[in-house]
């Protein structure tokens, strides 16, 4: 299963490349550094979904007390860190000749940012913690604060300040996008959501087999 | 009701434990006090620098004392080790965080009249006049910030490294509150009508609402062992 | 009053209880002989429901312990090394908190009352830090005994007390299992609290090497068991 995961997700990430330095056009206004916007965004679809599972995780092991929610909660917090260091990264690249600056406090990027920090101390916890019945239970309940603020941060910080684009994707206002934009992104989506399921997938099995030792 | 009469016991052990022990509050006022120094050097000696900044110096200063106050919130039950004691009672456990967080608030509120009147005496800003308004979002912060921090330290009074562990857990959590609360600071400070900010404020009451809700539910999950 | 069956507790690879199995009765103290490190305080942490155990069942008072820890908790007493006192408070006061939390009745008669029953109210509106630790210890005593314990859990109650106070504690027992009540004492001393035993037990291992009425065998009897029962545990370890 695993294995057929990995394989699916490298056919997507070539895919995904394909589509998005060649099939998508050249942005008029940015030039190819628009690019990185199919790196840049599915890597924070991706980093939601991932803490999205930290929560289903979190409560499912204050719910049932078995590990394997556990387990879920724990590699999917690793992943979203990953990604979401992977779209702040992506997002300052692409910053610096679009905006000037490599970082700004735009709402999305501090939000992200801050999402980020959220996590990181909830794997500095769980790191911290020998054993695995309170560090699920801990681990649980920083998750389920953390996923429930990710919200209210959203809106504190859209509030306090907007300099990023109106979002295009996940924005109430439709404004057009260019369909062939539009077909890369969610070539390139799809392609990272794989990706995540097949890294999800390895981590789990491998602390599967940490705790049997 | 049991339930009141618990949350109430555990303020009243705490309220009568801090009277006798005065280690907390005496060293958290003199603590403000630093406070007030440090952010007058850190910013030098123009006023009008000072005057501006007053609205996001009075939450760092909330903060600051709140994360020294907050993380000692379990200080008796781990000296004394009277956590085990605490999971025999019977019992919805949610009321000792309700009692801890009653215990926390009014600690947190001490410490910000005291700030409020710092800086009122020291920095020479007009804290009275907007009194009122300015009461209603430091309540409202403080909710924020007392519920959050109760239920982290119960968490990492028995974790090894709880003194970084806190804040690092902590701090993110409380940017929307810190965003929220400085904003309405700054309108209320500048004698704009609560209603300007009245976004500011249903956000704040809506993720006191979340941040206590989730406190009583998980609760008894960060106590028992 | 208990009912344990195949009590087991491993963390890790290490199985620190392994298959405890024993019973009860109310009016009855069982003294639990054992070395240091055999185990004596991970059961009485799961008898106490303070920790679950890996595998095995438990009955309390008719309740399963494991479903419904709360109706065990209610009538179980414990005194361990952390005897649950808030140093800065006063007898009383830690009395009045603790039956709050109990949620029993806290009026002045009732605690004076309890205070009395363990020679403790003329200090009891002193603080807790001044006491030395058999009055720290029959504070806890008076605790459970407010709260209304049939079922008495002691950690080491001997420890740290001198021949007055270990009598004191005898004699608490006594009165206690002629009221009804049953106990479990933990110890690794021999002198003490044999006395009040019916059954003496020893653990080694993580298992019950013996489990005998106290009248079979004289203490020096005993003595021999143990010395020979543990030594080829911890051989065996």
């Amino acid at each position: 299963m695993t294995r057929a995961l990995g394989w699916l997700a490298a056919l997507g990430l070539v895919a995904g490349l394909a589509a998005g330095f060649g099939y998508a056009p050249r942005e008029t206004v940015q030039g190819n550094v628009q690019r990185i916007m199919y790196l840049h965004v599915p890597a924070v679809l991706t980093a939601y979904l991932a803490f999205g599972l930290v929560l289903a995780g979190s409560i499912g092991y204050l719910a049932t007390r078995r590990p394997g929610w556990d387990r879920l909660a724990g590699a999917a917090g690793e992943i979203g860190v990953l990604f979401t260091g992977l779209t702040i990264v992506s997002g300052s690249i692409w910053g610096k000749p679009t905006w000037g600056t490599w970082w700004t406090w735009d709402a999305r990027l501090t939000s992200t940012a801050v999402l980020f920090l959220v996590y990181v101390g909830y794997l500095l916890l769980r790191s911290l913690i020998e054993d695995p019945e309170a560090r699920g239970r801990y681990a649980a309940v920083v998750g389920i604060v953390g996923a429930v603020n990710v919200p209210i941060v959203h809106f504190s910080v859209k509030w306090w300040r907007a300099l990023h684009q109106p979002s295009t994707i996940l924005g109430p206002e439709r404004s057009p996008i260019d369909p062939a934009i539009g077909l890369a992104l969610f070539v390139n989506w799809v392609a990272f959501t794989l990706l995540f399921a097949y890294f999800l997938s390895r981590r789990m099995e491998i602390a599967r087999l940490e705790e049997q030792t | 009701m049991t339930y009141a009469r618990r949350a109430w016991i555990i303020l009243w052990k705490d309220v009568l434990i801090e009277r006798r022990a005065k280690e907390t509050a005496n060293a958290l006022l003199f603590f403000c006090l630093l406070l007030l120094f440090l952010f007058q050097f850190a910013l030098g000696p123009d006023r009008e620098r000072l005057a501006t900044a007053v609205p996001g110096l009075l939450w760092l200063g909330f903060i600051l004392a709140g994360l020294l106050g907050l993380g000692r919130s379990f200080l008796a039950e781990r000296d004394n080790d009277c956590w085990e004691g605490l999971r025999l009672t019977p019992g919805d456990k949610s009321a000792i965080y309700l009692g801890k967080l009653a215990g926390n608030c009014v600690l947190m509120t001490a410490v910000e009249i005291i700030l409020v009147v710092l800086f009122g005496v020291f920095y020479n800003v007009d804290l009275w006049t907007p009194a009122a308004p300015l009461t209603l979002v430091l309540a409202l912060g403080t909710i924020g910030l007392a519920a959050v921090g109760t239920l982290f330290a119960a968490m990492t009074a028995q974790v090894r490294a709880r003194e970084l562990l806190f804040p690092v857990l902590l701090l993110p959590v409380q940017v929307p509150v810190l965003l929220a609360t400085v904003s309405a600071t700054q309108a209320v400070l500048l004698g704009q009508p609560l209603a300007d900010v009245a976004h500011w404020l249903k956000l704040l009451a809506g993720a006191d609402l979340v941040y206590v809700t989730i406190g009583l539910l998980t609760f008894e999950f960060v106590l028992e062992g | 009053m208990i009912l344990a069956r195949e009590l087991r507790k491993t963390y890790g690879s290490n199985s620190v209880i392994d298959g405890v199995s024993f019973e009860l009765g109310a009016g009855q103290c069982l003294a639990l002989l054992g070395p240091n490190g055999a185990g004596k305080t991970t059961l009485l942490r799961i008898l106490a429901t303070l920790l679950r155990p890996t595998a095995g069942s438990l009955s309390i008072g008719g309740a399963d312990a494991l479903r419904e820890p709360e109706r065990a908790r209610a009538l179980i007493g414990m005194v361990a090394h952390g005897s649950y006192v808030y140093e800065d408070l006063t007898a009383r006061e830690n009395l009045r908190f603790w039956e709050t939390m109990r949620g029993g009745d806290t009026g002045a008669g009732r605690l004076t009352a309890a205070l009395a029953q363990v020679e403790l109210d003329a200090v009891a509106d002193e603080r807790v830090r001044t006491f030395s630790a058999g009055m720290k210890r029959r504070l806890g005593l008076a605790r459970v005994v407010l709260g209304q314990a049939r079922l008495l859990l002691l950690d080491e109650p001997f420890t740290g007390l001198d021949r007055r106070g270990q009598k004191w504690v005898n004699e608490f027992l006594l009165g206690f299992k002629a009221a009804g009540g049953a106990a479990v004492v933990a110890t690794h001393s021999f002198g003490s609290g044999l006395g009040v035993a019916d059954r003496v037990a020893i653990l080694g291992s993580g298992r019950l090497l013996l489990d005998r009425p106290a009248a079979d065998l004289s203490p020096e009897a005993l003595h021999r068991l143990y010395e020979s029962l543990t030594d080829g545990a911890e051989a065996g370890r």
